[in-house]
């Protein structure tokens, strides 16, 4: 229900909102879950094991209970807090764990079995009978288990990712984290202030009480005011700093348009901000003692019982009671009754305690503990045990429990620090150093009153600021509260007779725990992963203190030798979309384009990928119905006239300097330092162990000039490899490399036509030998300075055109409809492909990694004079020898005309087994040149076996061919094709 | 990640390519022998704490640098351009 005339949101602006179908209406500035509250909604879910009845339990990141599912942009996105949800108008919430609907759920019943299912109880349950539990078991389990449901459409929501660099981060803007930023800020500092909430000021937004002889809150707006106006101060608020990385590097995540319906702005943004110092700010979070029943709806922290009252006016319950081993809590009775709420009883657990004087005239219990609650959808009542033993019932529809605070430190224990424990408070603290670069201050620090808080954050501010060289002042204290604590632990309340929860969103109870002891599982990171404890999206946060008091106590330790859990990023949890940010769909990679691309999709292109490039497949002509129909048609073409190609994806770069003969000498094993000026050279480089990395053509420029022109696939690493080698190896040779690859687009024209199409454009036309195959000209093409490189893939003549990038698409074009006009036209990687192919030359497919050079033919370099890259390697056994597969050429000779590459090859008559494998295919096409499907392929000994037969075996796809060995050029073998 | 490359100042390590080891520097002479090429090609120490290694500046300058740092800690602690580093 809403108290009139409390809390400080905009009373008069309604938020319609829907949950279960159902429409409510909310309050400007709510929350989910205080609209909620508000509308008398308690019973908002149904847990994961044992479906039992959940609701609101807490303010912010740290609720356990109450989970629903949010609809975003057509899905509802489970396991969301309604405490961290915005609420905004046509907002649509859903219940979980719950079906077929929330009051009548059908395995509710499963809290009825749940003596039979403790810690893993399905691996001790679901033994029998053998092979049951594929069958039965599992997909029964499966069906029934999972937080909430996940949507199986794509996530549609967009998301953003952006960087940000800073002096201090501020993680947290409470009253310490506010401090901090105006001490750091004011000395100059460029500041990041970072917290979760709409608006600053942490827990003061939720107190009544006074900071610097005002209304906390106000005070609060007023140094928001005065941070949003320094220019070295950015403000980021509904930011969750979510991660602790290295070298004071934080993730966050950034809720941009969580609190407004579906529509342009990114949802959230995921931060990377690198921080020379950090304050950690984050306060404090409250946890429950645990007793029989305490999962009903409305019972929670007392902490957040009096937040919803003080900032949304809302209170969950119209007779309340409080359950608290600290002062704190007393706060909660004092704001109820001056609301005018009903506090029926104050349970003190601490016999020594006094009633306290803002109490008000309500019962109070000292050495009294709730030992079980009533109600089933929601609590009816208190079973209490007094100091003296008796027990007693109390009628109340609403329990606020605190056991103390628990500093939220978990962003200090990033980086592999544990947290250090305070035996005066009852928690952990965080280990000094635990991140470099990061102080801790207020509430985060164990240092729970507003007083404390301020002050520590002024100091923290100060000497961030101080520890960059900034001169740094401290900012004036304002007056405040200096109460905290009078805490004596108690963990949880022993009997009653039902089960005490702990992890309410894993239905996790303290009998489990003492289980999991009992059974061998008494370290905590055994009883976490037996029990789940914490596995659920509030990470233990709530109660995870508890736990490990409870196993301290069972295994006869104290709770710093018990030890915590890991902490590990992501502090709240990120969605998998946000960590994605754009990169999805057409942004998950960059494209790059030739300068001829567009002309190609004008032509109808197919494009696919090769690295980061988008080439042209095929061309499709009118009446191609598939792909082999159009490659069919342009390999003839090229064979029997002209074909156009784009080849300006090629690696291209220039090598220059006195020593650059030299340094591709070193680099190729093919010897480059001899290659005339105006000629070129294919050749292979190898790796440092002995294999072939990769091949290219290198034209000589001049005297120290050259073009190394390499495989589109290899391109960047080649780059890479050559610098190393320059600057790494080689560094006294004066040598340059320059990428000039986007800067020439280059175009392929090969065919028997190939002459006349390249013709056509020039003044004076070329006589067949000019330049000759492997040389290379300068000249002008339709008035464009170009390099006109001789050279063939295809095995026709063949002649490269190389213009700057900008003229590439018009010469393509130009050279395509000329083409056409001569019954050739363009072709893709496809038809590029099987023409290579039926010539023998060599792509990655064959130049796997694995291949050496006596493997392909080219043992007589080895013995090359000089060094050069993979020399010494190559000589090494293993590499040569009889037991190398060589590259042989396959045809199929039997029924089945098919080869597929990857295919292995074994003897007609030897079992297909691994002993008996003699090689593999590498690729495989369709030559309609020959009317056969041809293959190349790697041979235990495959020269000397040209004429006999192999078969070749898909053990996946189940294709056997038996083939005939022959010479891997199929095609033209004396080449006289070449010179056109 | 971010390394202070000599040229270009404190860079994200998505500007860089690794390579591995700075042992890549110390090629041996092409005679000298199979167990020095071995050495060479295949033994790495795998050090827990500092260690040397070799980044390429890919998106940055286009410089190889030797870059100094801890494996246990992650502390970035020196590069230098790979010619005047050495082995």
């Amino acid at each position: 229900m809403r108290i009139k005339g409390r809390g400080r949101i905009g009373a008069n602006v309604s938020v319609p909102f829907s949950f279960e179908g159902r429409r409510y209406c909310g309050r400007a500035g709510d929350t989910l879950a205080s609209a909620m509250i508000a509308n008398d909604l308690h019973f908002i879910g149904r847990s994961f094991k044992y479906h039992r009845p959940r609701g609101i339990t807490a303010l912010g990141a740290d609720e356990a209970g109450a989970l629903v599912a949010i609809r975003r942009f057509g899905a509802f996105i489970p396991n969301q807090r309604p405490a961290t949800q915005e609420l905004f108008e046509g907002l649509e919430a859903r219940a979980e764990n719950a079906w077929p609907a929330l009051g009548l759920d059908v395995l509710a019943f499963n809290d009825l079995l749940s003596p039979l299912m403790g810690p893993g109880f399905y691996y001790k349950s679901f033994k029998w009978p053998r092979g049951a539990w594929e069958r039965v078991w599992e997909p029964l389990i499966r069906r029934a288990a999972g937080l909430g449901r996940l949507p199986v459409c794509p996530d549609e929501a967009p998301y953003d990712q952006a960087f940000a660099h800073c002096d201090v981060l501020v993680i947290g803007a409470g009253p310490a984290g506010l401090m901090a930023a105006l001490a750091a800020g004011r000395a100059g500092a460029d500041v990041i202030l970072a917290d979760p909430d709409r608006r600053l000021g942490g827990r003061l937004l939720f107190e009544e009480e006074e900071v610097g002889g005002r209304a906390g809150h106000e005070w609060a707006r007023a140094i928001e005011a005065e941070l949003r106006e320094m220019e070295n101060v950015r403000v980021m608020a509904r930011t969750t700093i979510t991660g602790a990385y290295d070298q004071g590097t934080w993730s966050a995540l950034e809720k941009v348009a969580h609190h407004l319906p579906d529509g342009a702005a990114p949802l959230e943004c995921h931060w990377r901000i690198v921080a020379k110092r950090a304050v950690l700010a984050t306060g404090a979070i409250e946890r429950p003692i645990a007793f029989a029943g305490n999962d009903r709806p409305r019972i929670m922290q007392a902490g957040a019982l009096r937040g919803y009252l003080n900032r949304y006016g809302a209170v969950a319950g119209r007779r309340v009671a409080i359950f608290a081993n600290n002062d704190d809590a007393y706060r909660t009775a004092r704001d109820l009754a001056t609301a005018g709420v009903e506090v029926v009883a104050l349970i003190d657990t601490r016999a020594d305690a006094a009633p306290p004087p803002e109490g008000g005239d309500c019962r109070f219990l000292a050495g009294a503990v709730v030992e079980a609650a009533h109600g089933r959808k929601g609590l009816t009542g208190l079973t209490i045990r007094t100091a003296s033993g008796a027990r007693e019932r109390i009628e109340a529809d609403c329990l606020g429990v605190s056991g103390g605070w628990n500093p939220a430190l978990h962003l200090s224990c990033h980086l592999g620090a544990r947290p250090r424990w305070r035996a005066d408070i009852a928690a952990f603290v965080p280990a000094a150093g635990a991140v470099p670069g990061l102080e801790a201050a207020g509430a985060a620090n164990g240092s729970f009153s507003t007083a404390a808080c301020l002050a520590e954050g002024a100091v923290a501010g100060q000497s961030a600021a101080q520890a960059l060289g900034l001169k740094a002042s401290l900012p004036e204290i304002p007056a405040a509260g200096d109460r905290a604590g009078g805490l004596k632990p108690l963990w949880h309340v022993p009997g009653g007779g039902a089960k005490a929860f702990l992890d309410l969103q894993n239905d996790v109870t303290v009998s489990d725990i003492l289980q999991a002891a009992r059974e061998g599982m008494g370290e905590s990171e055994h009883m976490k992963r037996y029990t789940t404890f914490g596995m659920g999206p509030d990470q233990g946060k709530n109660s995870g203190v508890n736990a490990l008091a409870v196993l301290a106590e069972a295994t006869g330790r104290s709770i710093p030798e018990t030890g915590t859990t890991t902490f590990r990023p992501p502090f709240d949890p990120v969605s998998i979309g946000t960590i994605g940010g754009a990169g999805r769909g057409a942004g998950f990679a960059p494209e790059r384009h030739t300068p001829a691309h567009d002309y190609a999709l004008s032509r109808g292109a197919v494009m696919g990928d090769a690295g980061l490039w988008k080439r042209a497949l095929w061309f499709p002509r009118a009446g191609e119905g598939n792909w082999r129909q159009s490659c069919d048609r342009e390999v003839a073409m090229v064979r029997g006239s002209v074909g156009v190609f784009d080849a300006s994806p090629l690696g291209k770069f220039e090598v220059l300097g006195a020593d650059a003969a030299r340094f591709l000498d070193f680099l190729f094993a093919t010897p480059m330092r001899a290659l005339k000026v105006g000629r070129m050279r294919w050749g292979v480089m190898l790796r440092e162990d002995g294999h072939v990395m990769d091949d290219g053509v290198v034209a000589r420029m001049g005297r120290g000039h050259f073009l190394v022109m390499s495989t589109t696939a290899g391109a960047q690493d080649l780059w890479r490899h050559m610098q190393f080698v320059r600057q790494g190896l080689r560094p006294e040779w004066d040598v340059e490399i320059v990428d000039a690859g986007e800067q020439w687009a280059q175009i392929v024209v090969t065919g028997p036509r190939a002459r006349d199409l390249v013709n056509s454009l020039l003044r004076r036309p070329l006589a067949p030998d000019q330049p000759a195959h492997m040389a290379w000209k300068a000249l002008t093409i339709a008035g464009v300075a170009a390099r006109l490189f001789r050279t063939s893939f295809t095995g026709e003549a063949g002649y490269e055109i190389a213009v700057p990038a900008r003229f590439g698409a018009a010469l393509f074009a130009l050279l395509t409809e000329r083409a056409e006009a001569m019954g050739g036209g363009a072709f893709g990687m496809e038809a590029m492909n099987v023409l290579r192919l039926e010539k023998g030359h060599l792509t990655h497919a064959e130049l796997d990694g694995r291949v050496t050079l006596p493997d392909i033919g080219l043992s007589r370099l080895l013995a090359r004079k000089g060094d050069f890259i993979g020399k010494a390697a190559a000589r090494r056994p293993g590499l040569m020898g009889p037991e190398r597969a060589e590259l042989v050429g396959l045809r199929p000779v039997g029924a089945v005309k098919q080869i597929l590459p990857g295919a292995h090859l074994f003897r007609p008559g030897l079992l297909a087994v691994a002993e008996n494998d003699e090689g593999h295919v590498a690729s495989a096409a369709y030559s309609p040149t020959l009317g056969s499907v041809i293959a190349l392929a790697f041979l235990r000994g495959g020269r000397a076996r040209h004429g006999e037969h192999v078969r070749a075996s898909d053990h996946l796809r189940h294709v056997e061919t038996l083939c005939e060995i022959c010479d891997p050029v199929f095609f033209d073998p004396e080449g006289e094709r070449l010179h056109g | 990640m971010r390394i202070r490359c000599p040229l270009c100042g404190e860079r994200d390590s998505r500007e860089f390519h690794v390579m591995g080891a700075a042992e890549w520097l110390a090629r041996p002479a092409p005679d000298a022998g199979l167990e020095a090429w071995d050495a060479y090609l295949h033994l790495r120490d795998n050090p827990a704490g500092p260690t040397r290694e070799l980044w390429f500046h890919e998106a940055g300058c286009g410089a190889w640098l030797v870059v100094a740092r801890d494996t246990v800690s992650h502390a970035v602690f020196e590069a230098v351009v790979a010619w005047e580093a050495g082995a």
